[in-house]
């Protein structure tokens, strides 16, 4: 089964929906939109970390993202307004990657590859590796959920409880790391953050709960990527964009729909 | 009996501001505390202290070990883009099941709104929800932060007889802090002024009983509110200035 490359495209696409949906629910409910930006954009700087020092590019990203994501939230809060240093560091970081890039001599990479994601090009390793990291970031998901949720609604009401808003913070800050390295195959660099955030706005106005949100999100991510995939290979389009505009109709869609309904 | 949470010579900073200068204080088990205190006097942060959310600069603040704290916090935004029902807050950190939810908001007077968000709530209804989820593991300790902000003097003084209701249910202390400077609840066992620093300390007067008191306050409060006199016996220096008079009667009838 796993010998055709669309269905390990499918596949690969599914395990980023599902990690990236829980996830992104925080991301909108905490406004941290750039900061998954912030994060995938220095990656670039991870992959040509990666490639300059021959390790995998899965590992190279993630540190870079684990890096970048730490240091926006030591920094935030301190003298600057969180935009002003997402987009200082999102576009210092994107900028010095493909300047280091430039100087991999020998090495021909494809840089579209890593900017828009490559998803037909999915192997088998890669979607090991995407499930894992999938799997990963939904367990710590899951089990911190009550905390992390306690923590969004008010930091002091989490304090009182005995729960330590900074540690939800870094767990929160870690699986979007994990989250970025490996969706970095399936949409790229520049559309990771729209993985995130379309299909939790889009699950917005159907949901009561958190909960609800976040399967809902997980739902119209799923759907995107297999819908996307679908459409991608009928009229031979770029396949993470494409996922990208799916989601995105959704979204339009389930806007409607509220409009409708007030 | 041990203190459920004692601060030792606490000192708190925001940058070169000085919050908190030198405050001592003790909750024993089932008191009624109230703080007072002009507009930045320190009063959250002494909260937000006792909670941890303020990490003092000196001193030490120790807590009983275990110790179960309801809190209220004086606001709280809840960000539109988060769905939650009113069911779904009250099993946060903790879950609870139906019953228990519906004993909560019942008691809290509020035993309709589970199904409602809480971003489309009004201040009041927002209020009591917060006071029973602070309310729902039995709480050791109580904290409420301007509880009564936005209520008026009836108002203000059936939300105390709820509180003292709750403390004789409960048996918790309730720790309180007060926008008024001279008008507390009559069951505070101790009122306590803050300024930085803690400038004074005391019981306060019971105005039940008198009618021109009672003229003062209207009818409608049943007890409920007392008078707090300021008694500073300790001369302050030039860096610190009481913006509020210690002669409560005269202002509060003129």
């Amino acid at each position: 089964m796993l010998d055709s490359f669309l269905v390990r495209a499918a596949l690969a696409g599914l395990g980023v929906a599902l990690a990236a949906a829980p996830l992104g629910c925080f991301v909108v409910w905490r406004r941290m939109a750039y900061f998954g930006d912030a994060t995938a954009h220095a990656s670039i700087l991870g992959v040509a970390l990666a490639l300059s020092f021959n390790m995998s590019v899965f590992a190279g990203v993630l540190v870079v993202a684990l890096i970048m994501a730490t240091t926006v939230s030591t920094l935030s809060g301190r003298g600057y307004a969180m935009d002003t240093l997402l987009g200082v560091l999102a576009h210092s970081a994107i900028a010095f990657g493909l300047v280091a890039v430039s100087f991999l001599e020998g090495v021909r990479i494809d840089l579209m590859a890593y900017l828009f994601g490559d998803i037909l090009a999915v192997g088998r390793v890669d979607l090991a590796v995407i499930w894992g990291g999938a799997l990963l970031v939904l367990a710590l998901v899951g089990w911190r959920w009550q905390q992390l949720l306690t923590a969004t609604v008010s930091p002091d009401l989490a304090h009182a409880s005995g729960i330590d808003p900074k540690r939800e913070q870094l767990i929160l800050t870690i699986a979007l790391a994990v989250v970025v390295a490996v969706a970095i195959k399936v949409v790229g660099v520049l559309l990771i953050a729209a993985l995130l955030i379309i299909p939790a706005a889009a699950a917005r106005p159907l949901s009561q709960t958190p909960e609800r949100m976040a399967a809902i999100a997980a739902g119209i991510g799923a759907a995107s990527a297999i819908g996307g995939l679908q459409l991608a290979y009928a009229f031979d389009t770029p396949a993470g964009p494409t996922i990208v505009c799916v989601a995105a109709a959704v979204f339009a869609l389930t806007s409607l729909f509220s409009l409708i309904r007030d | 009996m041990n203190a459920l949470v004692e601060f030792q010579d606490v000192n708190l900073s925001y940058g070169a501001q000085k919050v908190l200068d030198d405050v001592n204080l003790s909750i024993a088990p089932g008191e009624i505390v109230t703080i007072v205190g002009p507009n930045g006097s320190g009063k959250s942060s002494l909260l937000r202290a006792l909670i941890g959310a303020l990490k003092p600069a000196s001193g030490q603040i120790n807590r009983a070990s275990g110790l179960r704290i309801g809190y209220v916090p004086q606001k709280l935004h809840i960000d539109p883009t988060l769905p939650m029902t009113v069911r779904r807050f009250l099993s946060l950190p903790l879950k609870i099941i139906d019953a228990e939810a519906a004993q909560a908001l019942q008691r809290a007077g509020v035993y309709d709104l589970g199904p409602r968000q809480m971003s489309l709530l009004s201040g009041g209804q927002f209020q009591r929800v917060l006071l029973a989820r602070a309310l729902l593991h039995k709480p050791q300790l109580l904290l409420l932060d301007e509880a009564t902000q936005g209520l008026d003097q009836p108002g203000s003084a059936a939300f105390y007889r709820h509180i003292e209701k709750v403390r004789d249910e409960l048996n918790c202390a309730v720790l309180m802090i007060s926008h008024e400077l001279h008008v507390v609840m009559s069951a505070s066992d101790r009122v306590i002024c803050l300024n930085g620093h803690v400038c004074c300390e005391g019981k306060p007067d019971v105005v039940a009983s008198a009618p021109e008191y009672r003229a003062l306050f209207g009818t409608g409060t049943g007890g409920a509110l007392a008078l707090y006199r300021h008694d500073h016996d300790h001369a302050h220096g030039d860096g610190c200035d009481h913006d509020h008079t210690h002669d409560p009667v005269n202002e509060a009838a003129d």
